[in-house]
């Protein structure tokens, strides 16, 4: 049970999809324009993610390694055509705002990403709570993006008018510039809070910094770990001359 | 320790121009078009300026303060940023707005980028349009003489006869300092003799644009409509005041050429076959992103280089 808590944790702080991995950006910038949208849009990929976890943990001794990635991707597509169907015949409104953005959720990263780095090598429970945690890390932060841009562009939180009529809504944050405006704020805030508390160079990934989700490092600790390395091999060498 | 005896690296031999003289020239071209504005507009056009110079100006020191960075605010820069954001707005906009658009100009597009010399783009241009896309009922409502009306420019996309001398003189309807081409052209004039700037992108970009209106105008070698065209809108301000910053234009040669044709092309595309009447903001922004690809292919060849390896 711990270990399902510590997914959860994993999905929603420690590596967000979204402020952290940075994976998904397509809807995350797309769907934004409202918070119902970003909470919608969000919920549908939680559950599609869930359900497709799951599926690719119980099927993961099966599925031959080489066509891997075509296997996930038809479980996916099936759930994401059931999501569609069920969107479709029950809240016919947020289908029509989402759009083309359903069907696009089978080649979303983070589903993909997260059957591929962890479903593919875990049991179903934990994984089903991996993608719990990543889809709900997910759901909150574009209903975040979606609220501010919602806030500033059209004066109005999940349609509820909260701002004066006197405020003229700024129209540039609804439109596709205002997602990237919002989005590197959010981050910028976020990295600041991170910076004061300082990340050790344990979070750091060993495998070099391609995939490494210690973003505040900028290549920081591998390059301190190359010049001790290096010390080490000149040290070397000057004892043997 | 006397300046003769004080060795440092190359260039040791300097102009007496500096980046706060050239951006008072810029400034003191820029007076024709802003006083003949205010004169034109009223108070209102005087407080949309003032507005937006001093807010440009406080928020560079306050970014530059907060960042613990030297304050350049003495360099004019910022100034000069806020005059021609002023110049581009209509006076009838609220001075909040104002506040906005210079925030946009100074903070996100000219500080975060690295300050002056390093903003991808002329951040008065980029704030007009954050602007105008952000407010875009409040950008295009033009009164002149208490009067709510069309720009020369939109009339004269809709097919109607405008007045030719008043635009040339500027008593008609737009932004603040757009409409007198007669004062835009006195302050180039300035401009050009002090060598602040040179002819090249302005000849090339008003020169293409005329072409390509000739070409594709619809209206055959009918030079009224050439000259509405010519003299309605942003075009004069842009071309001489907004294409040639420093910074966001290319500095080789020939890039020079490149960059105003474009600039010609794109604006005579937008102006005929857009939905918008004016297209000299989204046209100049545009080419500034294509800047460091144009210099990379103008690169001129250095003396004595041959081709294919180096010089022995």
């Amino acid at each position: 049970m711990n270990k399902c808590l510590e997914r959860l944790y994993n999905g929603i702080i420690k590596e967000n999809p979204t402020f952290v991995l940075m994976l998904g950006m397509c809807p995350t910038l797309a769907v934004t324009t409202s918070a119902i949208n970003g909470c919608g849009m969000g919920l549908t990929t939680t559950v599609i993610l869930v359900m497709s976890n799951l599926m690719i943990s119980l099927l993961r001794n099966i599925i031959p390694d080489r066509v891997r990635v075509p296997a996930y991707i038809v479980i996916v597509a099936s759930f994401v055509t059931i999501i569609q169907f069920l969107l479709e015949g029950f809240v016919p409104s947020l289908y029509d705002s989402l759009g083309i953005y359903i069907p696009l959720i089978v080649v979303n990263c983070i589903i993909l990403g997260r059957a591929e780095s962890y479903a593919s090598k875990n049991p179903p429970v934990v994984s089903a709570f991996d993608g719990l945690g990543m889809g709900l890390g997910f759901t909150i932060a574009i209903t975040i993006l979606g609220a501010f841009r919602e806030l500033i562009g059209a004066g109005t939180l999940f349609n509820i008018p909260v701002l004066p009529d006197s405020y003229e809504p700024v129209t540039i944050m609804i439109l596709a510039p205002g997602a990237f405006f919002v989005l590197s704020c959010l981050i910028a805030i976020q990295n600041r809070i991170k910076r004061k508390k300082g990340v050790p160079a344990s979070e750091c990934s060993k495998s070099g910094c391609a995939g490494c989700s210690n973003s505040l490092c900028g290549g920081r600790h591998l390059m301190e770990a190359q010049a001790v390395a290096d010390a080490v091999i000149s040290e070397k060498e000057e004892a043997k001359a | 320790m006397s300046e003769l005896l004080n060795v440092s690296s190359s260039p040791h031999v300097r102009h007496k121009d500096t980046t706060a003289s050239i951006m008072r020239d810029v400034i003191i071209g820029l007076l024709p078009a802003t006083v003949f504005g205010i004169w034109n507009f009223g108070l209102d056009a005087a407080m949309v300026v003032i507005t937006a110079v001093v807010s440009c100006v406080a928020l560079e020191a306050m970014y530059q303060h907060f960042m613990h960075k030297k304050v350049t605010i003495c360099d004019l820069s910022a100034a000069v940023t806020g005059l021609l954001l002023a110049l581009n707005l209509p006076s009838t906009i609220p001075l909040g707005m104002v506040i906005i658009g210079s925030f946009f100009a100074i903070i996100v597009v000219k500080q975060l980028f690295g300050g002056l010399g390093q903003n991808f783009m002329n951040p008065a241009l980029a704030a007009r349009c954050f602007l105008l896309i952000s407010f875009a009922g409040r950008m295009t409502a033009f009164t002149y003489d208490g009067i709510t009306g069309a720009t020369p420019l939109a009339l004269v996309k809709a097919g109607e006869n405008v007045d030719v001398l008043s635009m040339f003189l500027g008593t008609t309807a737009g932004t603040i300092g757009e409409t007198s081409t007669l004062a835009i052209l006195i302050g180039a004039a300035y401009l050009l003799y002090r060598r602040v700037i040179k002819i090249t992108i302005p000849a090339c970009y008003i020169g293409s644009f005329a072409v390509f209106v000739l070409i594709f105008g619809g209206h055959g070698l009918d030079f009224t409509y050439l000259a509405a065209q010519l003299c309605g809108g942003g075009l004069m301000l842009g071309a001489f005041f907004m294409a040639t910053d420093y910074v966001t234009s290319p500095a080789t040669p020939k890039g020079k050429v490149i960059f105003g044709i474009l600039l010609g092309c794109l604006t005579g595309l937008f102006r005929l076959f857009g939905n918008s009447a004016e297209g000299v903001s989204y046209a100049i922004i545009f080419c500034n992103l294509l800047v460091p690809i144009i210099e990379k292919y103008t690169y001129p060849t250095p003396f004595g280089y041959k081709k294919g390896g180096k010089n022995k």
